[in-house]
């Protein structure tokens, strides 16, 4: 099987953003594989050590993105490439997911493409359908297992973490698949792992490289700021009891009405 | 004469979303800068009724399909349906709620028609006729305003984000019923069904949401049978201690959250987990029960309305967002809160 999965740079979950001058900022907390990226590298190796044939994750982004490709080679990728030019940085979803189905295309003869449910910097969490709907393929999102594959057959079977449950949806490949945190624990890159991306070459290829033209972005971004400070008043309960306690915040909780 | 306003109502097994009618009055709001009326999309298998009830919850007019292609949701033929209606009558802008189908459905439609989606947004305004949405971006950690300058702009809004306007059973509307876009044979998916459909309020659309966190497990005066060992042993307490979270949501009809820490300790399903990696909510009144408040945590849910923490440990730092606050142990508190709350409600 051969399967790309496609990964992004983020700030890690723990940094903390703030908008300095207009800009975002998130001083010198660390840049991370997109934590629901690494579940996708999961799955991804998962499936290749079931059904065989090679994982190659890319990414789109600058020069630093190559710390999220490297991660990936670390949990066990077997290769990497960035795509990149000058001002990638402002495509929105629907360049991304053109520029992401021509590279897949450029790989050739590609069984599936694994992302991550969403990205936790812009929160968007279309590229994955945009992706699949540009290559015409069909898109299994949300997924939290995948119960049958059959490459020998191109089927898949999957279930999808939606409002009413878990859905079972059935289809054939080639296919995006992305997927939810229950689909499977990403490993630790190993010690070999480790040492084996830190001394890879990342190709780059660029948008000529893909043949794809540079569309400009239609969605644009004119202001960001720093949410408006909650001014709450805290009032700490007290009482000379459990059941007193619980007699006052009953109390308090009817008189919010929002019951 | 088509509307430049599209709502897209969602419907599950014949039945309105709620937040879809939140979509129709903040598409009225539009309408009302833009010009013309609002005109709704209803796709489903049986959903004549929700495009009538569409029409008294504000819209003009009604483009609807029955079709069995569409009875579950699919995103492939729902796109080409809504795509389709688009490329044909042009609308300005099209409103989805922010589900796992709508997100899909407008990205998919955006790529048909060249166009962005603004997911997840929390406020809209008209600036030189374009919208100009406002959403949370880094997990809430910051707003951003977003603008799309081709047609349609595609915007999801958050669910429960506008206010739901009053049904009115006098107002009237075009009904036109339209063919689906493809059929069965060009569709790649088949849905099989559901499993663990748990029947319980879905976190989304909850008023009220009880969360537990780590401190569910830690109950010493709770004894586990002997044959468990200690990991085991923890997520049995946890299951006690979940119980009484369940309980409490029980009689306030509210649904059961977790921070990731509950989560990753396998306490409770991934569903069930609110946070930057998990569902983001904003409830009317959400309570923290054992919940110390990471950042990622605090991004889920520091939008509700009303917060109510109770926890052990006087320097948690959720006790910062809260508007009452116990110090105190769950497993004592929560008992005799679920039992005043049900007499006080069942009075």
């Amino acid at each position: 099987m051969k399967i790309v999965v496609c990964v992004k740079q983020v700030p890690d979950t723990a940094a903390k953003v703030v908008v300095e001058d207009g800009q975002v900022t998130w001083g010198d907390a660390p840049l991370v594989i997109n934590p629901w990226d690494e579940y996708a590298v999961e799955t991804a190796l998962l499936q290749q050590e079931a059904h065989g044939g090679d994982v190659t994750v890319i990414s789109v982004g600058g020069e630093e993105a190559k710390e999220a490709l490297k991660h990936a080679l670390a949990m066990g990728c077997g290769s990497a490439i960035l795509i990149s030019e000058p001002g990638i940085e402002k495509a929105d979803s629907l360049v991304t997911s053109h520029v992401l189905a021509a590279a897949i295309q450029k790989i050739v003869d590609v069984d599936m493409a694994f992302f991550g449910r969403q990205a936790i910097d812009g929160d968007v969490g279309v590229t994955a359908a945009q992706t699949a709907r540009v290559l015409g393929w069909p898109a299994f999102t949300l997924v939290s297992a995948i119960s049958e594959l059959d490459p020998g057959n191109n089927s898949i079977r999957v279930e999808r973490s939606v409002e009413e449950g878990r859905q079972v949806v059935e289809g054939r490949l080639p296919a995006v698949v992305s997927v939810v945190k229950d689909i499977a624990e990403p490993r630790y890159p190993s010690f070999m792992g480790i040492r084996k991306a830190s001394r890879a070459e990342i190709p780059v290829w660029s948008l000529a490289d893909l043949g794809a033209g540079v569309s400009e972005p239609v969605v644009t971004w004119p202001e960001i700021t720093s949410p408006p400070k909650q001014e709450v008043v805290t009032e700490m309960i007290s009482g000379d009891s459990s059941s007193d306690i619980a007699e006052q915040l009953a109390e308090k909780i009817l008189e919010e009405k929002v019951l | 004469m088509a509307n430049k306003v599209w709502v897209y109502i969602e419907q599950f097994n014949g039945e309105a979303i709620p937040s879809s009618w939140e979509a129709i009055g903040a598409a009225g709001m539009l309408a009302d800068q833009i010009g013309e009326g609002v005109t709704a999309i209803v796709a489903g298998s049986q959903i004549t009724e929700v495009a009538n009830q569409a029409v008294r919850y504000g819209a003009d007019q009604v483009y609807y399909c029955n079709d069995e292609t569409l009875k579950e949701f699919r995103a492939e033929p729902f796109a080409s349906l809504v795509s389709g209606l688009a490329i044909e009558h042009q609308p300005e802008v099209i409103l989805f709620p922010t589900t796992s189908r709508g997100r899909e459905l407008a990205g998919m439609v955006a790529v048909d028609l060249k166009t962005g989606v603004l997911p997840d947004v929390t406020a809209l305004e008209v600036q030189n006729g374009n919208v100009v949405a406002t959403r949370p971006v880094y997990g809430g950690k910051l707003l951003s305003k977003a603008i799309c300058s081709a047609r349609p702009q595609l915007i999801t809004l958050r669910v429960r984000s506008f206010p739901t306007p009053e049904a009115d059973d006098s107002r009237t509307g075009n009904l036109n019923e339209v063919q689906a876009a493809v059929s069965e044979g060009d569709i790649a998916t088949q849905v099989v069904g559901y499993t663990e459909s748990s029947g319980a309020v879905s976190l989304n659309d909850a008023a009220v949401i009880v969360s537990g966190g780590r401190g569910v497990s830690n109950n010493p005066s709770l004894e586990p049978p002997a044959d468990m060992d200690e990991n085991e042993a923890e997520i049995w307490r946890a299951q006690q201690g979940f119980k009484l979270i369940g309980d409490l949501a029980e009689v306030l009809g509210a649904a059961v959250g977790a921070s990731r820490a509950a989560v990753d300790a396998g306490y409770v399903p991934y569903d069930n987990q609110v946070g930057q990696t998990g569902k983001v909510v904003s409830p009317d009144m959400y309570i923290a029960c054992g919940i110390s408040g990471a950042i990622q945590h605090q991004a889920g849910m520091r939008t509700s309305k009303v917060i109510v923490v109770i926890n052990k440990d006087p320097e948690a730092p959720i006790f910062k967002l809260a508007r009452f606050g116990v110090v105190g142990d769950l497993f004592d508190i929560l008992p005799p809160l679920t039992e005043s709350l049900k007499n006080r409600l069942s009075s």
